[in-house]
């Protein structure tokens, strides 16, 4: 329980069911110097409201210390991604080694069948194969950051509000009286906040900080600047660069510590390469696949071959090494990858 | 519910409630006022002064009414920092309550010298090591009585003279609060300057405490105002706090004996059985020199979040020791300061008992931290 309206209402929806609910709250980061963030999921104020839900659903409520593993598993993985010149999702890692691995290894200690989250997706289960679909509203569709999930996860979690709407989320909050139901969603990263990720970094890794070279797709020196973290590929302000035309971030080499901008048509990306490739159902396989590599983008057509090369039916723009890609057959997850390389 | 959570706070005993609720009725007046209806209020409050000073062997107007423990740990020591001696410096120990190291941490921030002494693998202090860091500079030394997460018992009055010894100028504040109810706190026995009870811990209200402060000790106070408290505390009284403690103090006095007998017993039963259950277990507080009412084991293997989380869900109510705002299970700092790895740390949990524990809540409990741990491990 975030302390949002989602998982306020999917413990709702599950106590109606009648089953024996439990709600915690994962407190997962205390500040570089240990203290109590202030923005996004993990506050206090968050876990306060969470604590009040779970009192007014009359079902136990704990908050569990997962600030070791979120700091291995996300912080400093989010840090390094940034260092190597890679675009990381902490959502997502945070989903894959803290929600979905450290805490679901707790259930049996806990003495509980499932983990419920609030998340926007369906799963259901098919002859004893769980599939996972996506939500119900299409603008709130959370089924890519859950797309690392195999079946021992699917069939050890519950997604009770991926059938309803936004709206209808809110609607059955309102109805119960939950101090949440209007609760404006997060936006932010729960350890960065509302700042810039740059402060971020900044301010826990300023050593990853590497003065460099700018330099244009001929390899000609364009400009200076004070480190590849502080870019993205596809990012067009703030390269400190005059030019006519409008110039992008195409590639972000670490190593030399330069960072190369161009045209909007040098960021067309024909193929990536994959790494941890999981599938939901257990297995998959080369062939032609629908590929979504953003939260909220369109999934496009592409061919997977050597099961770790994804080759675009037409060019995409602006893909980034860290992104994480998932695979759709409709509605349904596949399975998802992330992004190694790019070409 | 069995209730093993008694350091955390206790539930209040009835006659103080009794005692306790004409103040919040009929007898509502300001105690500083010049006609009937405070002189009510102002007898009540001395009466409640006067009962407490005889019972710690000081004098009534030695007795400060606070808040709590907190602030009366706050007022002793930025009051003995900041007051006008030339003196600045502060000496404590690493296994104090918050509000004292919280408030070291203050002091360190502003400029002040601090310096906090170590503790044995027991978190009992050395009073030689506490002489040998007291300095001409030192404005006060400030040592708990009995640790709240382990229940050990410093020798307070060992550590007294030996601050005393390093620098007479240099006064000695304990924090009592673990320590009133169970062991003897007389402040002449004892020797402070100045001593630290909270009412909620042995049968009275939550947000009433006590400052003992000798006679003569120069103090400068945390909160400005009308001047109440001889100036060492200023706001209006809760007179019906302070009818609280006194009745409260009373009642533990009188109580005192059973928890140097029935209690003691239950809690050590409580260990004999987890000895008995539960393999491997290691016993935090110390053998020798423990309260008669603190049980901080360690269970290796099982994480205390887990084991409290099964507890609560059994019906019995124990902690971790240390919590932070959000209610999650911190890394206790006693329990470092005793030497254990912060992993080990999370393995601990801490049964306290008090004035309405029983040898059957006892034996259940111990049955029901057997079954849960075996079928943990």
């Amino acid at each position: 329980m975030s302390g949002g309206v989602d998982s306020s209402v999917a413990a709702a929806l599950m106590k109606d069911a009648g089953h024996d609910v439990m709600g915690v709250t994962l407190k997962l980061w205390a500040g570089p110097h240990g203290e109590a963030p202030t923005a996004g999921c993990c506050t206090v104020s968050d876990a306060e409201d969470a604590r009040r839900v779970a009192a007014q659903l009359d079902i136990p409520y704990y908050v569990l210390d997962h600030t070791d593993d979120f700091k291995d598993g996300v912080v400093d993985r989010f840090v390094r991604d940034y260092a190597t010149g890679r675009t990381p999702n902490p959502c997502i890692e945070c989903n894959r080694t803290v929600k979905f691995d450290r805490l679901l290894a707790r259930l049996d200690d806990f003495g509980c069948d499932v983990l419920v989250t609030g998340h926007h997706a369906r799963s259901r289960e098919v002859d004893g194969v769980w599939h996972l679909l996506r939500g119900e509203d299409p603008d709130k569709d959370q089924s890519y950051v859950l797309s690392m999930l195999t079946q021992r996860e699917l069939s050890r979690t519950r997604f009770p509000v991926g059938r309803l709407t936004k709206r209808q989320v809110r609607q059955v909050a309102a109805d119960m009286g939950m101090r949440t139901a209007h609760k404006p969603e997060s936006m932010d990263i729960c350890f960065v906040g509302s700042r810039d990720y740059r402060g971020f970094l900044q301010e826990v890794a300023p050593d990853v900080f590497e003065p460099g070279t700018v330099v244009d797709t001929d390899g000609r020196q364009v400009g200076a600047h004070e480190g590849v973290v502080g870019f993205t590929i596809g990012q067009r302000r703030g390269l400190g660069v005059a030019v006519g035309e409008p110039r992008f971030v195409t590639g972000i080499d670490a190593g030399s510590a330069t960072v190369t901008i161009g045209r909007r048509r040098d960021l067309k990306i024909r193929e990536v390469t994959l790494d941890q490739v999981t599938w939901t159902r257990g297995s998959g396989g080369d062939g032609p696949v629908m590929a979504q590599y953003r939260a909220h983008g369109e999934p496009v057509a592409a061919w997977l071959t050597d099961s770790s090369i994804l080759v675009f039916d037409d060019p995409q723009e602006a893909i980034a090494p860290g992104q994480t890609v998932a695979f759709y057959d409709e509605e349904v997850v596949l399975g998802g990858a992330l992004i190694a390389d790019t070409r | 519910m069995i209730y093993l959570d008694h350091a955390a706070t206790t539930p209040m005993r009835p006659e103080v409630w009794e005692a306790m609720a004409p103040f919040a009725g009929e007898a509502f007046g300001n105690p500083s006022g010049v006609h009937g209806v405070s002189r009510v209020a102002k007898n009540a409050l001395e009466e409640a002064r006067e009962k407490i000073a005889a019972m710690i062997g000081a004098q009534p107007l030695e007795v400060v009414f606070t808040s709590g423990g907190t602030e009366s740990d706050n007022l002793a020591i930025k009051g003995a920092v900041l007051s006008s001696t030339p003196r600045q410096g502060l000496v404590t120990s690493a296994i104090e309550h918050e509000a004292v190291l919280e408030t070291a941490d203050f002091l360190k921030r502003i400029g002040m010298p601090v310096t906090i002494v170590g503790v044995d693998s027991e978190a009992r202090v050395d009073p030689d090591e506490i002489a040998a860091v007291v300095t001409d500079d030192t404005a006060v030394v400030s040592v708990m009585m009995v640790n709240n997460e382990t229940g050990t018992v410093q020798d307070v009055r060992a550590i007294s003279e030996a601050v005393k010894a390093a620098n007479p100028e240099a006064l000695f504040h304990t924090d009592a609060v673990q320590a009133f109810g169970c062991e003897s706190v007389d402040v002449d026995e004892l020797g402070p300057d100045m001593l630290t009870i909270s009412a909620h811990k042995f049968g009275g209200p939550k947000g009433s405490g006590v400052l003992y402060v000798r006679e003569g000790t120069a103090l400068e106070p945390v909160i400005h105002g009308g001047g109440q408290e001889l100036g060492r505390r200023s706001g209006t009284h809760d007179v019906a706090s302070a009818v609280g403690i006194a009745t409260a103090v009373e009642a533990a006095l009188a109580d005192r004996h059973r928890f140097e007998t029935e209690i003691r017993a239950i809690r050590d039963r409580m260990e004999q059985r987890l000895r008995a259950d539960v393999d491997d277990l290691v016993v935090n507080t110390p053998r020798e020199g423990r309260s008669s009412h603190h049980l901080n084991v360690r269970v290796p293997g099982v994480r205390n979040e887990t084991l409290l989380m099964l507890l609560d869900q059994h019906g019995v109510a124990a902690s971790a020791g240390s919590a932070c705002q959000s209610g999650a299970a911190t890394v206790s700092h006693v329990l470092e300061a005793m030497g254990l790895t912060p992993d080990q740390a999370r393995e601990s949990v801490r049964f306290t008992f008090g004035w309405t524990s029983t040898i059957d809540e006892a034996d259940q409990a111990a049955s029901i931290v057997g079954d849960i741990v075996s079928r943990l491990r």
